[in-house]
């Protein structure tokens, strides 16, 4: 069944992508979306009937070149199996929505076929994500991770004629190459180290990688902080995070429901699915999750600000993704994975739907992207309002404070914001303030886009509001399918994800039989009597369940007995978000202009994104386009083409016409010549060869 | 005795015999009319003659005391020499005839220079070298001015002569002083003179000159200049002849002289054949651009060949010996192809040999102009051809002798005279169009040329095992 998951979106790629003459544009469509369906369906049956235990499926030997011996198989365990519900629902929800989104696109002329590339396209990265979420090794792994890089390049530039998304393909393409570095130096890293790329022999290998020294640069390191470390780079450039977020919100060039699949839900996310999946290496790397923590904590921050201000709707949903993955880290890094996997999870489900709906919205407003030509909308687009409103209940963190009643985001969140305080570490103190401010302005900007979109006077062009209309059903019955996923998948998985540690080890299923021991309240993961790392070789089996933790990690407790200001600051905070939402643009709708020339510095470093992308550009790129021309011009074309030519073209033909006025004819010059070369050998013998 | 001794050398007294009966006989009875009769048993001695040798004997054996050597080196460069030698024979036949050269006289003087090449890679003497090398010599001039109402052509035997004559003193200068310093004519006399590694300055004398004999024969920089204008004036066929199994014969005939008489001086010599190696294979690459003949650039072209065998020779070793021999293998199979093409290139019933004719060749002759891409790439040493690997062989020969400078400037050299075959693939291909040729007639000139072109590609599976003969051939050589 797994095999089928896997092949049956690639099958739908390849017939989509070279074959769709035979069975035409619709039936290339059709055929992708259906198998996708196919595929989703297969994925909740393999999800909710999964037991816990890991089973591998060796498909066929990949690479054996000296201690290097790979496999193709697909790893099941349950990170797999939340990834592949996750991918597959999500992604045949889009191929759905876009049989309507991409209808006579005016970015291609009459008559292209652009729509069958579309959707071979979308069914290639749904291949290449699931490739990446059901490796066992890290080499497979990779092949995923540069698969649905290339899809997402392909994704964003699908508007080949305008520069811009050319522009932001390349942008996306290059940033995640910085990331991939990263991850690429710990893979070799960790075959350095293990000999092997094996999932399970390099979770084995925790504990040995904890007390093992490695050279890098300049200084020795420890080898699984640094490692885990250089694997994280890999993660913040898929999952932009803080340093390498700037290609995401250039993304959004690309149709809106490639940024509701790729940029939103799925692609994304990788990053957090790889933090996971490391969890036994992580685990012994204490400094390194405490980088993920701080960076993390800083991305929410950060891209939360920046939402405040853009004017862009997609811009907005963008930079609330870029947070809301910082909200992952933050609980991957202080160590409660099962938490990061959680708001994944439901993040899937309301940010895909909030992207959709806001496709919706941009395709019955005729691809005027900018809310400040909105307003009053809900009239126009009464089913989409509703999904809107549910996706933004969910984001903001709707729920019946210590309940766990809610909307998806409401027990997601909440989960993180307990669990960094629970961590009770510096990163962790800061996370906490960081998160906990980032969900009032989540709430603020939030509910900022849904006013000025749907409430309110119409704005704008009056034509286009006069044109606005409601999508056609291929368009809702996605957001309906979303909407469920938005409003429940919190309350119904909450135990699972974030329960007892009884009830998330089962999940995993972590062995049962180490739950007890020495720490006594039965609560933490699955350790013998031991802490010693000596005694890990027996004790400890990392890689036995999904994720693993550390005996004393002991977070996910603390989080549940943190004290109530702490669970209800996020309620708190939401509501806060929404009144100063309420109060700026259904109140006073004056107000944020007034404010913003007011504080026009501050306006403009969030409006301008704290200038990163002209930091980079002055640090990075300018340097590295002087130097490329440098050599281009100078090294290239003056150096290496001018010696060249000139030797080509100058000299040899010289030498030519020498060697061809020495052949003169005459046969006393020939025997001069040979006279001459006995002196030349006899002198060359006496004086340099042999000639003692 | 002597009885043993004509066993040694029983190949070559048939050979000659049969040549001087062949001789009497063409005189007595039908003169220049039983020409095709000769060529076709000449070729078919000559053939039977190298299956014989090839498949038929082993082993090393001496006669006449030594002055001549039947070893497996001697072996593969006679099977060589004998093979290519019919080869040329067979695929002149047509061009003679066209031309009204139909010359009894041909295929006896080829049939004795080859006896005389015989006699060298077998020369275990100083005697018997130079009597080898003269009696090839003498054939040769012969041949040269085969046309003998044609200027060019007796021109060119004139100044083959009188520089042979030249090159031949300077060789026998060296023999003289070699005798002299050493006490004996005779190879294994020579090495044993030898003391750590080197030789005394006399006897280097004599090793100077005689290399400035040999490098004449094989035409290495500076001793070449005789080479264009001989290959440009004598008639085609003659051409092919000079630039194939002499050639052979006069590698294998140094390789021979350096390993057996002054093997135990490598360091001596080497340098000095590096020196010659250098300059051919580089004057070779830059004069032939300047060449519109494709006679004289083939001149050129061989000399840069060489070059490169040279340097085989120049490593000193064993493996520079065997990538030597596959090396000229490899050429002799080339410039077979080659020749056959230049043979059959003609105008109104004209030979023609200027590379202008060529222009769009391929739209004439799509087959021929496909195997003449292949050679050309061959020559060039463009991979996956074979004469990649020929080159190949002879660079690892030189890295592997620790002369990378010389491995070096090889690379460079080919990739300049890369130039020059790629323009003639040019020409055929994307030229301008121009009078077309005659369609070719001749099936054993087609059959040559595709059949070189085949090797040339089907080679690289495993060089049609040439790499083992040639790896015994060395060993017999350098021990």
């Amino acid at each position: 069944m797994e095999t089928i998951i896997l092949f049956a979106p690639l099958l739908g790629a390849v017939i989509a992508g070279f074959g769709w003459r035979m069975i035409g544009e619709t039936g290339a469509i059709w055929l992708s979306t259906g198998l996708l369906f196919l595929v989703a369906l297969l994925s909740w049956i393999v999800f909710l009937g999964f037991d816990g235990e890991t089973r591998q499926t060796e498909l066929f030997r990949y690479i054996q070149s000296g201690a290097l011996d790979t496999s193709w198989a697909i790893r099941l365990d349950r990170l797999t199996a939340i990834m592949l519900v996750v991918v597959t629902t999500v992604s045949s929800l889009v191929h759905l929505y876009s049989v309507g989104y991409m209808a006579g696109d005016a970015n291609f002329r009459d008559g292209e076929s652009y729509r069958p590339r579309f959707f071979a396209y979308l069914s290639f990265f749904t291949f290449a994500m699931l490739m990446l979420v059901t490796s066992d090794n890290l080499v497979q792994m990779f092949f995923g991770w540069e698969g649905v890089g290339v899809a997402s390049y392909l994704l964003i530039g699908f508007y080949f004629r305008k520069p811009s998304a050319n522009a932001a393909a390349i942008k996306a393409f290059i940033v995640n190459r910085v990331g991939d570095f990263g991850f690429a130096l710990g893979i070799f890293g960790l075959f350095l180290m293990v000999d092997s790329i094996n999932f399970d022999d390099v979770f084995a290998a925790g504990p040995v990688l904890a007390e093992t020294q490695l050279q890098f640069l300049w200084r020795e390191w420890n080898a699984a902080n640094l490692l885990a470390f250089l694997l994280f780079v890999g993660a913040m450039g898929k999952s932009a995070q803080f340093f390498l977020h700037t290609w995401l919100p250039d993304a959004m060039e690309g149709p809106t429901p490639v940024s509701a699949l790729i940029h939103a839900a799925t692609m994304v996310t990788a990053g957090v699915f790889l933090v996971c999946r490391m969890s036994p290496l992580l685990e012994f790397a204490p400094e390194a999750k405490a980088i993920i923590v701080w960076i993390g904590a800083i991305t929410a921050f950060f891209a939360a600000t920046v939402a405040l201000v853009q004017n862009d709707i997609k811009r907005v949903i963008a930079y609330s993704t870029c947070s809301q993955l910082g909200y992952m880290f933050v609980a991957a890094g202080v160590g409660v994975y099962s938490a990061a996997m959680f708001h994944l999870f439901t993040h899937a489900f309301f940010k895909a739907m909030l992207f959709l709906g806001a496709g919706a919205v941009i395709h019955g407003m005729h691809h005027e992207q900018d809310m400040r030509h909105y307003g009053g909308l809900r009239h126009r687009m009464p089913r989409t309002f509703w999904a809107m409103l549910i996706g933004t209940l969910a984001i903001t963190g709707v729920g019946i404070p210590l309940t766990t009643i809610g909307f998806a985001g409401f027990l997601s969140k909440d989960a993180i914001i307990e669990s960094a305080w629970g961590a009770h570490s510096p990163a962790g103190d800061f996370a906490f303030w960081a998160l906990v401010i980032a969900a009032f302005m989540t709430s603020f900007y939030s509910w900022r886009l849904m006013f000025l979109t749907f409430f309110g006077a119409p704005r704008g062009d009056r034509h286009t509001h006069e044109h606005a209309h409601e999508s056609p059903a291929v368009m809702v019955i996605p957001l309906a399918g979303l909407a469920l996923g938005a409003v429940f998948a919190g309350m119904i998985w909450f135990k699972p994800f974030f329960g007892t540690h009884e009830e998330v080890n089962a999940f995993y299923g972590v062995p049962e039989h180490h739950a007890e021991a020495t720490h006594g309240h039965g609560a933490d993961d699955h350790t013998e009597a031991t802490t010693g790392a000596g005694d890990h070789a027996e004790g400890w089996m990392p890689g036995q369940g999904a994720v693993f933790t550390h005996p004393e990690n002991h977070v996910l407790e603390a989080a549940h007995r943190a004290p109530k200001w702490v669970k209800l600051s996020p309620a708190v905070m939401m509501l806060l978000g929404l009144g100063l939402a309420w109060l700026f643009y259904i109140r006073a709708p004056g107000l944020p202009g007034r404010l913003a020339r007011a504080q026009p510095r501050a306006y403009r470093f969030l409006l301008n994104k704290w200038y990163v992308d002209e930091i980079y550009d002055a640090a990075f790129v300018r340097p590295a386009m002087a130097g490329g021309r440098l050599l281009w011009r100078r090294g290239d074309g003056t150096i290496i083409d001018g010696a060249l030519n000139g030797i080509a073209m100058g000299v040899i033909p010289f030498l030519t016409r020498l060697a061809g006025r020495a052949q003169s004819g005459y046969i006393f010059t020939y025997a001069f010549a040979m006279v001459i070369g006995v002196v030349v050998l006899i002198s060359w013998m006496m004086i340099g060869g042999g000639a003692e | 005795m002597i009885a043993t001794d004509i066993a040694a050398i029983l190949p070559e007294v048939i050979l000659a015999v049969l040549a001087m009966g062949a001789l009497l006989g063409a005189v007595y009875t039908g003169g220049d009319r039983t020409t095709p009769l000769l060529i076709w048993s000449a070729a078919l001695v000559m053939v039977a003659l190298g299956v014989w040798i090839g498949f038929g004997m082993s082993g090393t054996r001496t006669a006449f005391g030594g002055a001549f050597i039947n070893d497996g080196f001697a072996r593969f460069a006679k099977v060589a020499v004998l093979w290519s030698a019919a080869v040329v024979l067979l695929m002149s036949l047509d061009y003679l005839s066209r031309c009204d050269l139909l010359r009894f006289e041909f295929p006896l003087l080829v049939a004795l220079a080859v006896v005389g090449m015989m006699m060298m890679v077998s020369a275990g003497d100083l005697m018997a070298l130079y009597m080898g090398l003269e009696l090839q010599s003498l054939a040769l001039y012969v041949a040269a001015s085969l046309r003998r109402d044609s200027v060019k052509s007796t021109e060119a035997g004139l100044k083959y002569f009188v520089l042979g004559a030249l090159g031949s003193g300077l060789l026998l200068y060296g023999c003289s002083l070699a005798y002299g310093f050493a006490g004996t004519t005779q190879f294994s006399g020579i090495i044993a003179t030898a003391q750590d590694g080197h030789v005394g300055i006399g006897l280097l004398f004599g090793l100077v000159f005689i290399i400035t004999g040999l490098a004449f024969k094989v035409s290495a920089v500076p001793f070449h200049m005789w080479t264009p204008d001989v290959y440009e004036g004598a008639p085609t066929p003659v051409t092919a002849f000079f630039a194939t199994a002499p050639k052979m014969a006069a590698m294998a005939l140094f390789a021979r002289v350096m390993h057996d008489a002054f093997g135990a001086a490598v360091a001596d010599w080497s340098g000095i054949i590096a020196l010659l190696s250098v300059g051919s294979m580089f004057l070779g690459a830059v004069a032939a651009i300047g060449q519109r003949d494709i006679k004289r650039l083939m001149a050129y072209s061989s000399i840069a060949h060489m070059g490169f065998a040279l340097m085989g020779l120049a490593a000193g070793t064993g493996f520079g010996v065997q990538a030597m021999l596959i090396y000229m293998a490899i050429y002799l199979a080339m410039s077979l192809g080659v020749f056959a093409f230049i043979l059959s290139l003609e105008r109104d019933g004209r030979p023609v040999t200027d590379i202008g004719n060529l222009h769009q060749y391929s739209r004439q002759q799509p087959l021929r102009a496909l195997c003449m891409l292949v050679l050309l790439f061959s020559l060039a040493g463009v991979p996956p051809m074979v004469g990649f690997f020929g080159k190949f062989y002879v660079l690892r020969a030189a890295v592997e002798a620790d002369m990378i400078w010389l491995a070096v400037a090889g690379v460079i050299a080919s990739v300049i005279g890369a130039f020059y075959y790629l323009r003639i693939v040019y020409f055929m291909y994307f030229g301008e169009e121009r009078e077309p040729l005659d369609p070719p007639a001749s099936t054993v000139q087609w059959a040559v040329l595709v059949a070189s072109a085949a090797v040339m590609v089907f080679g690289v599976v495993n060089l049609l095992g040439i790499e083992g003969p040639a790896a015994m051939a060395a060993e017999a050589l350098v021990r």
